[in-house]
């Protein structure tokens, strides 16, 4: 039984960190229809800021926690301008552009990125330094949950409950919606669509940059190429849900990652990717749209 | 208050609008008309900044418009209804409310002006708390024209408002329109392939043939003509 518990945890972390890397993907194509392939290499970069980041704040000897948040708001909003800088120079002036146009273009950033990266910062794995506490409290159930899979999960959660109170209730949450269903008319109504559209990265960049953070305390190593992986696996889990569904990505992220645990912990490592692929094969032969994605006709 | 000075609008290549000049005056319901295709929704997005004129000037109060943003425009006082509704779908009939006064500050003032539309049309207020895609289509035209009118516009451009309306509920709308018109004194351009309708609701019409003004006079004087009779009017 705590063995079948601790695979129930490990799906969910998995799933939370995938959540925070789909969001990204899924409110990408939702507002602008636009797979961006570069958004895993933003994942990347933030974990990369972290590392950085968190190596600096450590030699000034601030406390544990001190390090933590600095170092997530130091991902996130080095990432954001990442994400930020993607859309305004690889992706607007392809606006109007034959929709093959901005989907090369953002395969060309994913590997710019990842090069760049890579020259700067060789493509050694580096350690990345444990920035999770360690909570006494846990000690006793340390066979189940373990601190950084509580703390991944805790924080997501309160990432997510953030989202959902922006999209559903600001005025920019509105009229991100609104752009998403009828850009024309958001236009006509007043909506900068072009500020919309940016701000749309910025958050999704954001999100994936606490994403890498908390990934990278947990496997302990970075290098240039961790992006692609992770970046493909939340796609999945994006399309798993419905592609441009909020809620979607996440219940897809946390069927990914919970599909995931249990084909490692009762089968064999080897087999985890077999089965998430398996899985999504399979969720698109009876709901093509995705778990709760809308029927295709709707976005042209 | 509204002035295009001839104006070319392109679609690539396709010139959909040849040197169109038309006036409109402050506090007048002015009706455009003309079949299919002849590019009256055309002359609205160039009004509202997404289909820019390539050559020609429009003006609003005086000073050119012609190169400024659609939000720039809104702005300014010119809010559109455009063609087909465009509700958005997944949004609230309240959120859809609210889209329309996004540009405003005035939260105090933006409350009042919805309960004054819920009063204008009860059944929005019955459904403030559904989506606006679950609306019929005569409900959806009425959420359409309250949603510009929580801009506060001064001039408001309405594109073919009882298309696919049942007659009675078209009626309605003019009624309302009209309404606008004489008690928040606003101006409105009326597209419309419903001539007779236009024709009778507004003060002055213009015509639109392939792009092109053919003619524009007093309404009542273009609903007597013979030549709008046979090609509009069906008589
Ligand atoms: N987005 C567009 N792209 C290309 N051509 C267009 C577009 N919109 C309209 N047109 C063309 O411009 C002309 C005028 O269209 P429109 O302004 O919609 O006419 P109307 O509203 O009077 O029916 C038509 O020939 C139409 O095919
Ligand atoms: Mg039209």
């Amino acid at each position: 039984m705590d063995y079948f518990i601790e695979l129930v945890f490990s799906g969910l972390t998995r799933g939370s960190i995938y959540a925070l890397i789909a969001l990204g993907y899924t409110m990408v194509y939702g507002i602008i229809g636009l797979i961006n392939f570069a958004h895993g290499e933003i994942y990347m970069i933030g974990a990369f800021t972290a590392l950085i980041a968190s190596t600096v704040l450590n030699i000034l000897g601030l406390p544990l926690y001190a390090v933590l948040i600095l170092t997530a708001l130091a991902a996130a909003v080095w990432a954001a301008a990442y994400g930020y800088t993607v859309e305004r120079l690889a992706y607007r002036p392809l606006r109007n552009a034959p929709r093959l146009s901005p989907l090369i273009s953002a395969i060309g950033m994913s590997i710019f990125l990842q090069n760049y990266v890579m020259l700067a910062q060789t493509s050694d794995f580096q350690p990345f330094p444990a920035l999770i506490p360690e909570f006494a409290f846990l000690e006793p159930f340390a066979a189940v949950v373990g601190s950084t899979d509580l703390t991944i999960l805790a924080v997501s959660a309160l990432l997510l409950l953030l989202l959902t109170l922006l999209i559903k209730y600001t005025r920019t949450g509105k009229a991100m919606r609104a752009t998403a269903q009828d850009q024309k008319m958001a236009l006509l109504l007043g909506v900068n669509v072009d500020r919309v559209i940016s701000i749309t990265f910025v958050v999704g960049s954001a999100l994936a940059a606490v994403g890498g953070l908390l990934i990278a305390s947990h496997i302990g190593q970075i290098n240039f190429s961790i992006g692609f992986i992770a970046g493909i696996k939340a796609f999945t889990a994006a399309v798993l849900g419905g592609i441009g569904s909020i809620p979607g990505a996440v219940l897809g992220s946390f069927v990914l990652g919970l599909t995931e645990a249990f084909a490692t912990g009762y089968v064999s490592s080897d087999y985890e990717d077999v089965f998430a692929f398996s899985l999504l094969v399979l969720i698109l032969i009876f709901r093509p749209a995705g778990l709760l994605g809308k029927a295709a006709v709707e976005k042209v | 208050m509204l002035e295009l000075r001839g104006i070319d609008v392109f679609y690539d290549k396709i010139q959909a609008l040849h040197e169109v000049s038309l006036a409109i005056q402050p506090g007048e319901i002015v009706a455009l008309i003309g079949a299919n295709g002849a590019g009256k929704s055309t002359t609205l997005m160039a009004i509202s900044g997404i289909a820019p004129p390539r050559r020609g000037e429009v003006l609003f109060e005086g000073q050119p418009i012609t190169r400024l943003t659609p939000d720039a425009i809104v702005k300014l006082g010119i809010c559109q209804v455009p063609e087909g509704r465009h509700i958005f779908p997944d949004l609230t009939v309240a959120e859809n409310l609210d889209m329309g006064a996004f540009l405003r500050r005035d939260a105090k003032a933006i409350a009042a002006d919805r309960d004054m539309l819920y009063e204008l049309f009860p059944i929005l207020a019955k459904r403030r708390n559904q989506p606006g895609g679950n609306l019929s289509g005569g409900e959806q035209q009425m959420l359409a024209i309250s949603r510009a009118l929580m801009a506060r516009p001064r001039l408001l451009l309405l594109d073919e408002p009882s298309m696919g309306l049942a007659p009675l509920i078209t009626r309605q709308i003019f009624a309302i329109i009209q309404k606008i018109n004489q008690e928040q004194n606003t101006t409105i351009f009326l597209v419309e392939q419903n001539a007779n309708l236009a024709l009778q609701t507004a003060d002055r019409g213009y015509v639109l043939e392939n792009g092109r003004v053919v003619m524009q006079d007093r309404a009542a004087t273009l609903l007597s003509n013979t030549a709008i009779q046979k090609a509009y009017l069906g008589i």
